[in-house]
């Protein structure tokens, strides 16, 4: 793939050309302990590139007149006196390199340590950059070796992404001769003629298609980007253009396709579906809900459901606890880094939007992508010149942004996943959650009420608004493919959200200074606005006013654009000067925008100019309802037919070493878990640092209430049965918890669907089986769902490298989070054992349910076969109740001294992890596990993924006390934690098929990941 | 207003709930305990647990915005104790903790350096300390309080690292670590790594300086090993003081175990105190660096 040394940028919307100027370049170069320029070169050498030795740059380019000796002083307040050195205007000499590869951002993408360094100058010198001066960065690397021009180009595409950033090279002769690099100033520019279009409708049914599908036909011929407008859609915006009397203005047609979109309404969700007149989410998901309050009654402790940013639940008499997690698939799949960060940030604004604004207080993560390993690539066009990013280049990207956003929050991120399958590769699940805490009252009135009331300012804080992000919402309504558009990037920027965040949940929020507050997310402005006007009844926004990053963008982009960290407040007017001085004092952008009003009607100005009007109601509720009919035929796989290993050693430590069951310790060790100072139990347990599947967290200080988190996912099962999966999937992330110590009677529930190709009735029919199973299997443990979100069309269609067209759907994937209250985290139970001679127990019998287990796909691997099956892990939620009531009893009376939960791999999986965990040997005798009474291949015992079970060690002094309290469950006492290293398993024979050791064990839990 | 109210109008510090720990005092005593001003502002983000510890402590604690002290310098005055919290000021942006120090240099300058010189305290944490060092307040050998000596600089291993580490107290002088021979610790930063030129390193030496060292689960010197030094600093240094001992900054977080059930292994210790008959504790020990600082007034 050829990168032009020098190139013009075209991009939907206007020209954006690489300047050259008379700008100050500042070049700073670390000359003691330069680790940055060591990982490059490691990294470039790893990926097979001749490359000696590297030597990375930081970049500044000022763009403003300075004289010499301030540009002098801006260099030292850039650079570090004791590490680093300068050069201003000229290259730095006696760096041996055979080629220069400058790495930039392209115009307009946020630039974070530039926003920094501006304001740094102009601190220093009390003097502001006006108009078109600015200050951006880039990375400058000096390579060394063998390397053609063609290589060079080649590291630069590895390094960087093309739809964000430019590349400049050249190689020592060039760079001689000219001095160094060039100076560039990265300015957008747009064309400075604005106008308003108006789109005819009055077109054929196909053109009419052609803008729902490809967007609005702008004059230049090219087409805007898509509107995931359907027919019946469309011609009822039709109509209601034609009862007015005159055609959409391309901001109106732009801001129904937002408000619209299967990404903000969930319209499969709300669609009639076959018989269900209330569709999937009323009909199933709210309904549960709703039955199990009013069952609960007095004990029900859900406060705001499925109606604001985020769900809540009572935590004390004093605060509430809110939940919301996300998705960000699509914008991970075009640039990993950036949609993950802005996943992340993004979701805490969901907290922060949350009833007057909560305050984030854990992170969470959820990581599905295509096997890392896996090389073959895959191509967005059929000539082949765009490949689609790989999954380690996507997981890479991913865990960097949640890495980068979190961190720099400081929220802290004790919670996550990752998963591996082959459904993943064309477009990644990134799941992203953020719980918040909140007072139940503020000043004596209930937090969780917001009102904008008619009369209040329209105010919008935080970042300022550009191209990025434009069609997020319609984007992900749609397919991933060729045509995607590189603008629905978004670059995070974690530090302009903190001051927003600071400056509204710890301060303006108990000052009383706002009546209602939303986020800025999908649709940005176009869906806050008139969300919130809902509450008025009306808004008039004047768009002119609303700050921009570069001149000259059109009003159709100021009012979808998803821009990053904004928030949308509305603010009476007697606050309004109180409001915006303290945001002034804490260095956060806030600006009038316009005013709500109860006239009913949504209108924007642009320079005083109408150029939109549209009803609420039509805009809000003009969608037509969609009437969906689904089938589902279950599928008939063959029963696996194979031997048992002879070696069933050898095959545990295989299983222990599968992506899906190996430590991905790297996450959690950089991922700040910590901050805040309310980790009770992380991500990682016991001296072996075991992954554990749940977290508690002590919010307060001074109290011994916690929160417990936990996840499940269980995507292969929907190769049999979606309706199991996601009982599977339920009860994996309610057992989770209740193994850490939760009570199911203080638990919440959260659902988040990603599907693909909705519009197909099979698909469809798999929906609603596993909508139904959430319904039934909320209902049944009595764990409400209080909030949950759907992304309906995961696929990738593409090209193979021989060009053959292919299509890369997801797995129908369900992630269920639970959270909890536990009332002493002194009582919650780690998942290590902790002495010699504790008792192994096994808590729950065990089937033959092998179905779509990671079992059988490691066979599969091994034979070069597909072995599914047919018997899916089937959970009995009436049983499992009984035994989660009685599991929390024993961890109130402390009988229990570690625990953890089976899950993918089974028993076998779950004793090794134990063993590592403690760094303690164990022996376990098969033939006194509880199991079906068929059941009778010890591999089967072993691998068997049946739900709603616990391994446990336990003091013996609590024996007695232990089994009389499980009386009458299927629980039985199968082996000791020993004072050696040994680990052994006896078949049902007395036989031993298992016998190795801990540290065995351990290399191959942690072998998989181990460099990454 | 009282007392209580000014310190901490914030969610997360409820003043209706019974303190748990013996550190406590009550409100008629708090006149002659010292007072701490935590700083916050532009990505600072441990500012709420730091000022906590200090209250558990015994002291009163106000966070203060930095564009507030800009505005008020003097304010500085009402305060015995200032703390540099953890946090990610300006997203590390230009290098860890230097823009923030470069605000301070930019407007207040004079004024964080005639408290730095008084009979008063300072502690900067994790990206405190970085801005502790880029503001010269650490090592500041000679008294060169304003020049910067040292730098903390990307880990060895070049990656953020969030985990325990076992410190060994290795100063007679610094006030901050009396009482504490070892301390487990939790650590998370991405640039940990002490550097400066050796004439600095000789004079931490010489003038009892190096607070705090990374060694191992025995008490051995870590040797740069990792994971016991997790970012590959010289000399194993987590922490350094001043010349005075008053001035500490270092890259382990003590208010991040601020309670037993912080501790990484500590359902283990649970479960042999519970065996053993014993009750549990229930604050942690790295409180014990913000009760030295208040004794330091008190005592």
């Amino acid at each position: 793939m050829p990168f032009p040394r020098f190139r013009d940028i075209f991009c939907a919307g206007g020209l954006l050309n690489v300047l050259k100027n008379m700008a100050h370049r500042i070049e700073v170069l670390t000359h003691v302990n330069d680790t940055r320029s060591k990982v490059m070169t490691n990294k470039l050498k790893s990926l097979g590139f001749n490359v000696k030795n590297s030597t990375v740059l930081e970049v500044y380019t000022v763009n403003k007149e300075f004289s010499p000796e301030k540009i002098t002083k801006i260099a030292n307040l850039l650079s570090n006196s004791i590490s680093q050195k300068y050069k201003i205007n000229e290259p730095f000499k006696n760096i041996p390199f055979d080629f220069a590869l400058e790495i930039g951002f392209l115009p307009g993408v946020t630039d974070n340590i530039a926003t920094t360094a501006r304001e740094t100058i102009e601190d220093a010198f009390k003097e502001k950059f006006l108009g078109q001066e600015s200050v951006h960065t880039s990375m400058l690397i000096f390579l060394e070796g063998k390397l053609t021009q063609e290589d060079t180009e080649k590291i630069g595409s590895t390094l960087a992404n093309d739809l964000i950033q430019r590349i400049h090279i050249k190689d020592k002769s060039q760079y001689d001769k000219e001095n160094g690099m060039d100076t560039i100033v990265p300015k957008v520019n747009l064309k400075e003629e604005i106008s308003v279009d108006l789109v005819d409708l009055n077109i054929s049914e196909e053109e009419l298609l052609k803008i729902g599908k490809e967007g609005i036909l702008s004059k230049d011929g090219t087409r805007r980007g898509p509107l995931a407008l359907e027919k019946d859609y469309l011609y009822a915006i039709k109509k209601y253009f034609e009862k007015l009397g005159r055609s959409p203005t391309d901001i109106e047609l732009e801001s129904l396709a937002q408000t619209w979109s299967e990404h903000c309404k969930h319209t499969i969700f709300a669609a009639e579906l076959d018989e269900t007149k209330d569709g999937l989410y009323k009909g199933y998901i709210k309904k549960a809900t709703q039955e199990i309050r009013k069952k609960k009654g007095k004990n029900d402790f859900c406060v705001s459901v499925f109606s604001d940013n985020s769900g809540a639940i009572i935590f004390d008499e004093n605060y509430l606890i809110t939940d919301k997690a996300e998705t960000h698939n699509s914008p991970s799949a075009l640039d990993p880094f950036g949609g993950s960060i802005t996943g992340i940030v993004g979701v805490n604004r969901d907290t922060i939007g949350f009833g007057q604004g909560a305050k984030p207080i854990i992170n969470k993560y959820g990581f599905c992508t295509g096997f890392p390993e896996d090389k073959e690539p895959i191509y967005k066009d059929k000539a082949l010149k765009k490949q689609a990013l790989s999954p380690r280049r996507i997981l890479d990207g991913v865990v960097a942004g949640v890495n980068s956003g979190g961190n720099q929050s400081g929220i802290p991120t004790p919670q996550g996943f990752v998963c591996f399958h082959d459904g993943y590769k064309g477009k990644p699940l990134i799941f992203v959650g953020t719980v918040g805490v909140i007072p139940r009252e503020i000043n004596g009135k209930s937090s969780c009420e917001k009102l904008a009331k008619n009369g209040d300012y329209i105010v919008v804080i935080g970042g300022r608004v550009g191209q990025d992000g434009i069609h997020g919402a319609t984007f992900s309504s749609e397919a991933l493919s060729e045509g995607s558009p590189a603008t629905a990037v978004q670059i995070g920027d974690p530090i302009t959200q903190k001051k927003l965040s600071d400056a509204i949940v710890k301060e303006a929020r108990d000052m009383e200074l706002y009546t209602s507050i939303t986020d800025n997310g999908a649709g940005g402005l176009s869906c806050s606005v008139a969300e919130m006007a809902k509450e008025s009844g009306g808004c008039e926004v004047d768009l002119d006013k609303v700050p921009l990053k570069y001149p000259n963008l059109e009003p159709w982009k100021i009012w979808i654009s998803e821009s990053q960290e904004r928030m949308t407040l509305s603010i009476p007017e007697e606050k309004l000067e109180r409001f915006t001085d303290l945001m002034t004092r804490r260095g956060v952008e806030a600006t009038v925008i316009g005013k709500f009003t109860e006239s009913g009607h949504c209108i924007v100005r642009y320079k005083g100019e109408k150029i939109m009007d549209i009803d609420m109601e039509f805009l809000h509720d003009g969608l037509p309802e969609k009437h969906l009919v689904s089938i589902y035929t279950k599928p008939n796989h063959t029963e696996p037919d194979f031997e048992k290993p002879e070696n069933l050693t050898e095959t545990l430590l295989e299983m222990l070493a599968r992506p899906n069951i190996a430590s991905y310790e790297f996450i959690p060790r950089q991922y700040d878990h910590i901050v805040q100072g309310t980790a009770v139990l992380g991500p990682l347990q016991g001296t072996g640092r075991v992954i554990s599947p749940s977290s508690v967290t002590k919010p307060f200080l001074e109290t011994n209430k916690g929160i417990i988190c936990s996840q499940g996912i269980n995507p292969s099962y929907s190769e049999i049965d979606t309706y199991h999966m996601a009982a599977c999937t339920i009860d994996t992330a309610i057992r989770n918890a209740v193994a850490t110590g939760a009570p199911i009677s203080h638990m919440a529930l959260m659902d988040n669907f990603c599907w693909c190709s909705s519009t197909e009735e099979e698909r469809l029919g798999q929906l609603k089986s596993a909508v139904k199973a959430c319904y039934d299997y909320s209902v049944a443990f009595e764990t409400p769902f209080i909030s949950g979100k759907d992304s309906m069309f995961n696929d990738f269609k593409g090209f193979d490298r021989e060009g053959n067209s292919i299509k890369i759907s997801v797995p129908p994937t369900l992630l269920a989070s639970s959270i909890s209250v536990i009332d002493d985290i002194t009582k919650s139970i780690s998942l290590d054992p902790k002495f010699p001679g504790d008792l192994i127990y096994i808590i729950g019998e065990t089937s033959d349910e092998l179905g779509a287990s990671e079992y059988f796909a490691h066979i599969s691997a091994k034979q070069k076969e597909k072995f599914i099956g047919n018997k899916v892990p089937k959970v009995d939620a009436i049983k499992a109740k009984t035994l989660y009531e009685k599991f929390n009893k024993a961890t109130q009376d402390r009988l229990i001294s570690s625990a953890l939960s089976p899950s993918i791999g089974g028993l076998a999986v779950t004793l090794a992890k134990k063993a590592i965990a403690g760094q303690l040997g164990m022996e376990i005798d098969l033939s006194k596990i509880p199991r079906e009474k068929t059941l009778d291949r010890e591999d089967f015992l072993l691998f068997s993924e049946t739900q709603s079970r616990f391994v446990v060690t336990i003091d013996p002094n609590k024996r007695e006390e232990f089994e009389k309290l499980f009386k009458g469950e299927k629980i039985a006492h199968v082996g000791q934690i020993l004072d050696t290293q040994e680990f052994t398993i006896k078949d049902l024979n007395g036989e031993t098929i298992v016998d190795t050791d801990v540290k065995t064990l351990e290399e191959a839990y942690k072998s998989t990941f181990k460099n990454y | 207003m009282s007392n209580n109210d000014k310190t901490l109008g914030k969610d997360s510090f409820r003043r209706d709930i019974p303190q748990t720990t013996s550190l406590s005092r009550t409100s008629q005593e708090s006149l002659a305990l010292p007072k701490v001003l935590v700083l916050t502002g532009y990505g600072i983000n441990c500012e709420e647990e730091t000022a906590k510890c200090f209250e558990m402590a015994g002291a009163t604690a106000k966070i203060v915005h930095i564009n507030d002290l800009i505005e008020n310098p003097k304010q500085l005055d009402d305060y015995q104790i200032m703390a540099f919290p953890g946090g990610f000021s300006y997203g590390d942006d230009t290098g860890s903790g230097n823009a923030l120090a470069n605000k301070i240099k930019n407007n207040i300058e004079k004024e964080i350096l005639d408290f730095a010189k008084q009979d008063k305290l300072i502690i900067g944490i994790c990206n405190g300390f970085q801005i502790l060092t880029n503001l010269g307040l650490v090592p500041a050998k000679d008294k060169a309080y304003g020049e910067r000596q040292a730098v903390l600089m990307h880990n060895a291993h070049a990656r953020y690292e969030c985990r325990w580490i076992k410190l060994k107290n290795t100063s007679q002088k610094c006030v901050w670590t009396r009482n504490i021979d070892t301390l487990d610790c939790p650590v998370a930063h991405g640039e940990g790594n002490f550097y400066a030129e050796k004439n600095i390193i000789d004079s931490l030496i010489k003038n009892d300086q190096i607070a705090f060292k990374y060694v191992k689960p025995d008490n051995s010197p870590a040797n740069q090993e990792f994971p016991f030094n997790p970012n590959g600093a010289m000399l194993d240094i987590a922490g350094v003081c001043d010349e005075s001992g008053r001035i500490l900054g270092l890259m382990p977080h003590p208010e991040r175990f601020n309670s037993f059930t912080n501790e990484y292994d500590w359902p283990k210790e649970k479960e042999k105190l519970l065996r053993e008959g014993k009750s549990l504790p229930t604050i942690g020990k790295g409180l014990q660096v913000f009760k030295n600082a208040v004794e330091y007034f008190t005592k």
